[in-house]
């Protein structure tokens, strides 16, 4: 996208900021309890009983440095989404905010890159502020682990665009509530998130293994930990996302374009 | 400012199509530098789908169009920078304040801060919400937020503002303000588009107008013009029982230029009101009321479409 575009669609994302300027606070609060709350609950309550370190099933990690950063992927993952539904339907049809920025010279790309420009910088905040928490629990191994912020920052984004194309489809919310049900709960339990999907028969880490969140995972568990054996194929991991990411923003362009313009 | 004679608005054989569905056939207008111009209708005979497709939001399906001498079809971003649009919903950020509202519209039209500051003060005080400023949007009354809608559709200065059913759902009051805001910005030599099924707001308003009805425009002219052709300049309005209204058979027929029979009451063209109420009279026809009025827009309407404005 060339700068012409891009200064356009900053104002949408400036529209966003304005309104995050009044609820900024309680949003960093739970950005901070969410990592909190999951890292002694589960890391180090139920990971107290689960493992001894140097279990093999954790690559000779303790359960809580496992978790961590599943977790940070899977937080961005369902933030991004969110993000991608209520708001962008609202902005659609219930408060007509982008019919409004179409009577300007604003486009239809400039909308969907705004809001693309503010789910990134949503993922920032997140994916920091979960890696300053999990600096308390001595979990991040740096440099490296701060490249887990833009390997989340992708996994949100290739969410984000393919949801939006779903909310351009949407009448009322309704659909947003079996999204939540029946994909992205899923898919924060089997992709990696809790548990390596090598426990998983064959044919479930296969298909696991085909989901995004699962590369997002392995990315941030990565570069986290600064393990390897993590990370695995990491161009692949981000190829798949980028790909991903790209058929969304497709489609969402498309799909927001015959929904505002008719 | 008189109206010019440059076209800021030309069309011909425009069209819109929503599948198998014609909202707008084919029609052609002309609208003048600094004149008002009106889109006058009932609901559904094509007037908010002409607003999108002049105001670039809708694509048109056939025929042609240019907006300030631009085609809509390849120079949106540069038409919409240079128009104002009023939606017939209002659409303001629920999420920011008034002011705010303003400022950041400003930004959609790349208008920097000192200069946005400015003209969103300018504009709150046009349409009197200097003292809202601060305020959200959602507690203003109804009247309010159309006049903040309309503040907002003045913040880049347009040459054309486009309205659509500007003063529809305001209470009497409300709508009173709003039309001398308009008639305002008109004095200062915008153009104005406007659509309404209000024919006492497309009489005050409009120095032009066409008449729409089912996709089509049926009549075309200014208000007072439109009268002379399609009405007589009086109208006797009476009511009378059933019974009565059985045993008419066109006995009243001689006594004006035309009658037209409505549900509830009868409508008489006369040239004089007064005189052919006694006409009634002499003809012994009990009226249960009787009403001598001057011809509206809305007879034009009857007259042309068989119909009411607002049924």
């Amino acid at each position: 996208m060339t700068v012409n575009a891009l200064a356009p669609a900053a104002r949408v994302l400036q529209r966003n900021l304005w309104v995050y300027r009044r609820t900024w606070r309680g949003s960093i609060l739970g950005s901070f309890l969410t990592p909190l709350l999951y890292l002694t609950a589960m890391g180090v309550g139920v990971g107290s009983l689960v493992t001894a370190a140097g279990s093999p099933a954790f690559e000779g990690y303790e359960f809580v440095h496992f978790l961590g950063p599943g977790i940070l992927a899977a937080t961005c993952m369902q933030s991004a989404v969110f993000e991608s539904t209520f708001p962008v339907l609202g902005k659609i049809s219930w408060r007509r905010n982008y019919e409004a920025m179409l009577a300007t010279p604003l486009g239809v790309p400039h909308l969907l890159a705004g809001e693309l420009l503010w789910v990134g910088f949503r993922v920032l905040t997140i994916s920091a502020v979960f890696l300053a928490v999990m600096t308390l629990f001595g979990i991040p191994r740096y440099p490296l682990a701060l490249l887990a912020i833009p390997a989340a920052i992708l996994t949100g984004l290739a969410f984000s665009a393919s949801v939006i194309a779903f909310a351009a489809t949407q009448r009322t919310g309704e659909g947003f509530s079996w999204l939540f049900r029946f994909v992205i709960n899923p898919l924060f339990l089997f992709s990696g998130t809790f548990f390596p999907l090598s426990q998983l028969p064959d044919a479930v880490e296969w298909a696991a293994a085909l989901t995004p969140l699962y590369h997002g995972v392995a990315l941030v568990r990565g570069t986290v930990l600064a393990e390897q054996a993590f990370l695995g194929p990491w161009p692949l991991h981000v190829a798949y996302l980028v790909a991903f990411g790209a058929v969304g923003a497709f489609l969402a362009h498309r799909l927001l374009k015959r929904r505002l313009l008719s | 400012m008189p109206p010019g004679d440059e076209v800021l608005v030309h069309a011909r054989a425009l069209t819109k199509r929503f599948g198998d569905f014609t909202a707008v056939d084919a029609v052609d207008f002309d609208v003048r530098t600094g004149e008002a111009f009106g889109f006058l209708g009932p609901n559904g005979a094509g007037k908010t789908s002409t607003m999108r497709m002049i105001a670039c939001s809708s694509p048109i399906s056939d025929g042609e169009l240019s907006v300030i001498g631009m085609d809509p079809r390849s120079q949106a971003p540069r038409i919409k920078s240079r128009i104002g649009v009023v939606p017939q919903i209002d659409n303001l950020d629920a999420e920011l304040t008034v002011r705010e509202n303003l400022l950041m519209y400003a930004r959609y039209f790349d208008i920097a801060g000192e200069i946005a500051g400015r003209r969103a003060d300018e504009l709150l005080d046009f349409v009197q919400l200097g003292e809202r400023a601060g305020d959200q949007v959602e507690p203003l009354s109804g009247g309010m937020k159309r006049r903040l809608t309309i503040a907002r559709s003045l913040i880049n200065d347009p040459e054309l503002v486009i309205l659509d059913e500007p003063t529809t759902g305001l209470d009497p009051q409300a709508r009173h303000l709003v039309w001398e805001r308009l008639y305002r910005l008109k004095q200062r030599g915008a153009t104005l588009i406007i659509t309404t099924h209000y024919m006492d707001e497309a009489e005050q308003l409009c120095d032009r107008l066409v008449v729409m009805d089912k996709a089509k425009i049926v009549a075309e002219g200014s208000p007072r013009d439109l009268i002379q052709r399609y009405s007589t300049r009086e109208v006797l309005e009476i009511r009378v029982s059933d019974a009565v209204r059985a045993t008419l058979n066109g006995r009243l027929e001689d006594v004006a230029e035309r009658v037209e029979e409505l549900p509830d009451r009868l409508l008489l063209y006369v040239g004089d009101g007064e005189q052919a109420l006694e006409a009634v009279h002499d003809r012994q026809v009990p009226l249960e009321s009787a009403l001598v009025r001057r011809a509206t827009l809305e007879d034009v309407f009857l007259r042309l479409t068989g119909r009411t404005l607002i049924e």
